[in-house]
């Protein structure tokens, strides 16, 4: 399987998106060479502010930049972008409802060595919450050219969740993010396998393995986790009958926690989440971590048939 | 500036002093202390400085004014309202339930507030973008920021301090509110973030000292500001916390505390026109 990453995808996107259009501003906290702006900072100087190792300034400085007028993209990390800015966010871009386009990358696990500080497995979660706040977590270097293509044309603040590996492409160059919309990769009537980002690839091969065992399962593409595509998740279920959640990110706060909200208060229905439990990351190579997490196509094919058949 | 322009300016200034003590004691809520230390400066840019229209606010016929130290909603709204904002009946609606005056500054509520701020050192870099952005699209407007002495403690106020003097924010000009006065008490002795002269000096700004209360020292202060090219510039207004009402200057207690009926009374004959 053919393997990119889509932090790729944003540097390459953000480039073209700077010929095209020249409000657009791009921040960044001293890692453009790894979150990609460095491509759009070598064509376009001055519309790229590098802000040095200071993300809550970024932010707030992002938020002045869209009040008079530009489109500022703002990156660093998933954990500093969402975690050290937090507040900043919150007050500055989501409660004075500017045009900020915070685009992280490096979330999850798959950041790898680097370990735990600098793996985000909180950031759905302090997004999620936050009024006036688009939240997406493209599954791959496709969807991720699409998206940023999205944020850029939509009126209000968006935050995109990046990773650092490359990791397998689902879709290809024809494909179209649609806002708001969860997309059914795979139909199946036995089980809705509900993913995002990285996990939806893994969801995908599940899907193959489970075939094998004579289980159906329906493969849907959350990457919009707010607001919510509430419509599809029910119609799966209401389908299926059960539902499995699989995340790069802490089961509490994000996709599990969105689809068991949406469930319990319409169609009350037997849910496994599987990601991250109590836990912080921890150095080792992205496909190790995966591993060691319980997060690979073979943890999600056997966690769905253990819940399937206790 | 002539004698009748500082006139005009003084009477101003006060009907804005009555116009706090009024809010803050009809909601019996908000921040009197720091809105009458910060009032001559506000009286000074949105009265005789800025281009501030109501109406048309584009980026090249319009400057900004960003009240970093949100707190002072009193001082600001009473120079919105007299602009024309909104109504002056609105000002005794103040923190009131459906009302468009939020205790700070929001930009989604409040028609002549461009960014939302309240939380410490948030509006300073907010400043910071909007003067990197006029300058990047070619507006000879300003950017004006209102920080606190106390605000000044926020780590933020110095990465926004350090990103301007970096990028040589010449269109931007600080006042720092130096009324010596937190809510905990003295500055010095809550948590002593002096020199602020220094600080900015360190991190490449422009610098001036002058009395916050004195328009014509004002006045200068904006002019030589203006002639700096290559540095972001910041005034450090010296001012008394609660000026101009006897018992609320130089007392900490007015940070953010009503006056009682009595002393409602006793400040507005001392505000009389």
């Amino acid at each position: 399987m053919e393997k990119k990453a889509s932090r790729v995808a944003y540097g390459e996107t953000l480039l073209e998106l700077g010929k095209e259009n020249p409000d657009i501003v791009v921040l960044d906290a001293d890692l453009s060479g790894s979150t990609k702006t460095s491509l759009f900072a070598k064509e376009f100087p001055d519309r790229f502010f590098d802000m040095g190792i200071a993300e809550q300034n970024m932010i707030t400085t992002a938020a002045g930049l869209a009040t008079v007028g530009k489109i500022p993209f703002a990156s660093s990390f998933a954990i500093f972008a969402t975690g050290r800015a937090w507040e900043m966010l919150r007050q500055a871009v989501c409660l004075g409802n500017k045009n900020v386009k915070i685009v992280a990358t490096h979330a999850g696990l798959t950041v790898g060595e680097d370990g735990a500080t600098h793996q985000a497995l909180e950031d759905i979660a302090v997004t999620r919450v936050l009024p006036n706040l688009t939240v997406i977590v493209p599954a791959d270097y496709y969807e991720t050219k699409s998206a940023i293509r999205f944020a850029a044309a939509y009126q209000g603040p968006v935050y995109i969740r990046l990773s650092r590996s490359a990791t397998p492409v689902v879709f290809d160059e024809n494909y179209e993010f649609t806002h708001k919309k969860a997309g059914i990769l795979r139909k199946g009537k036995d089980v809705s396998i509900f993913a995002c980002g990285v996990m939806v690839a893994e969801a995908l091969q599940a899907a193959v393995r489970l075939e094998k065992d004579g289980i159906n399962a329906e493969i849907i593409n959350v990457s919009t986790l707010k607001p919510l595509d509430t419509e599809t998740i029910l119609k799966s279920v209401e389908k299926t009958g059960c539902a499995v959640t699989v995340e790069e990110h802490n089961i509490i706060g994000g996709l599990g926690s969105a689809v068991a909200e949406t469930l319990s208060e319409n169609h009350p229905a037997p849910l496994h989440r599987m990601g991250v439990i109590e836990k912080f990351g921890r150095s080792g190579k992205a496909d190790d971590l995966l591993k060691a997490y319980h997060l690979t196509a073979e943890d999600v094919a056997k966690e769905t048939m253990s819940f399937l058949k206790p | 500036m002539n004698q009748e322009e500082v006139k005009r300016l003084k009477a101003l200034a006060r009907k804005f002093r009555r116009e706090i003590v009024e809010m803050v004691y009809t909601a019996q809520s908000g921040h009197p202390g720091g809105s009458l230390s910060i009032i001559d400066v506000l009286t000074y840019l949105f009265f005789h400085e800025m281009e501030y229209p109501v109406q048309n606010r584009d980026i090249f016929s319009t400057d900004r004014l960003v009240m970093s130290k949100g707190h002072a909603t009193p001082a600001l709204y009473a120079c919105l309202a007299e602009k024309g904002f909104f109504p002056e009946a609105e000002l005794s609606r103040f923190r009131q339930i459906d009302s468009i005056l939020q205790g700070h500054p929001e930009n989604e509520f409040v028609p002549g507030v461009d960014v939302t701020t309240g939380s410490l050192g948030q509006g300073f870099p907010q400043a910071v973008g909007m003067a990197l952005g006029m300058r990047l699209s070619g507006s000879e407007r300003k950017v004006y920021a209102i920080l606190g002495d106390g605000e000044c403690q926020e780590g933020l106020i110095w990465e926004a301090a350090m990103s301007a003097g970096h990028y040589k924010t010449a269109n931007l000009t600080v006042f720092v509110d130096l009324n010596g006065l937190q809510i905990d008490g003295n500055v010095k002795d809550v948590m002593n973030v002096n020199p602020v002269p220094d600080k900015f000096s360190a991190s490449h700004w422009h610098v001036q000292e002058i009395n916050g209360h004195d328009f014509n020292e004002i006045n200068n202060a904006v002019r030589a500001a203006h002639k700096v090219t290559d540095k972001p510039s910041v005034v450090i207004a010296h001012t008394i916390k609660g000026k101009g009402v006897s018992f609320m200057e130089n007392n900490y207690k007015f940070h953010g505390s009503p006056p009682n009926d009595e002393q409602y009374k006793i400040a507005m004959e001392e505000l009389a026109p």
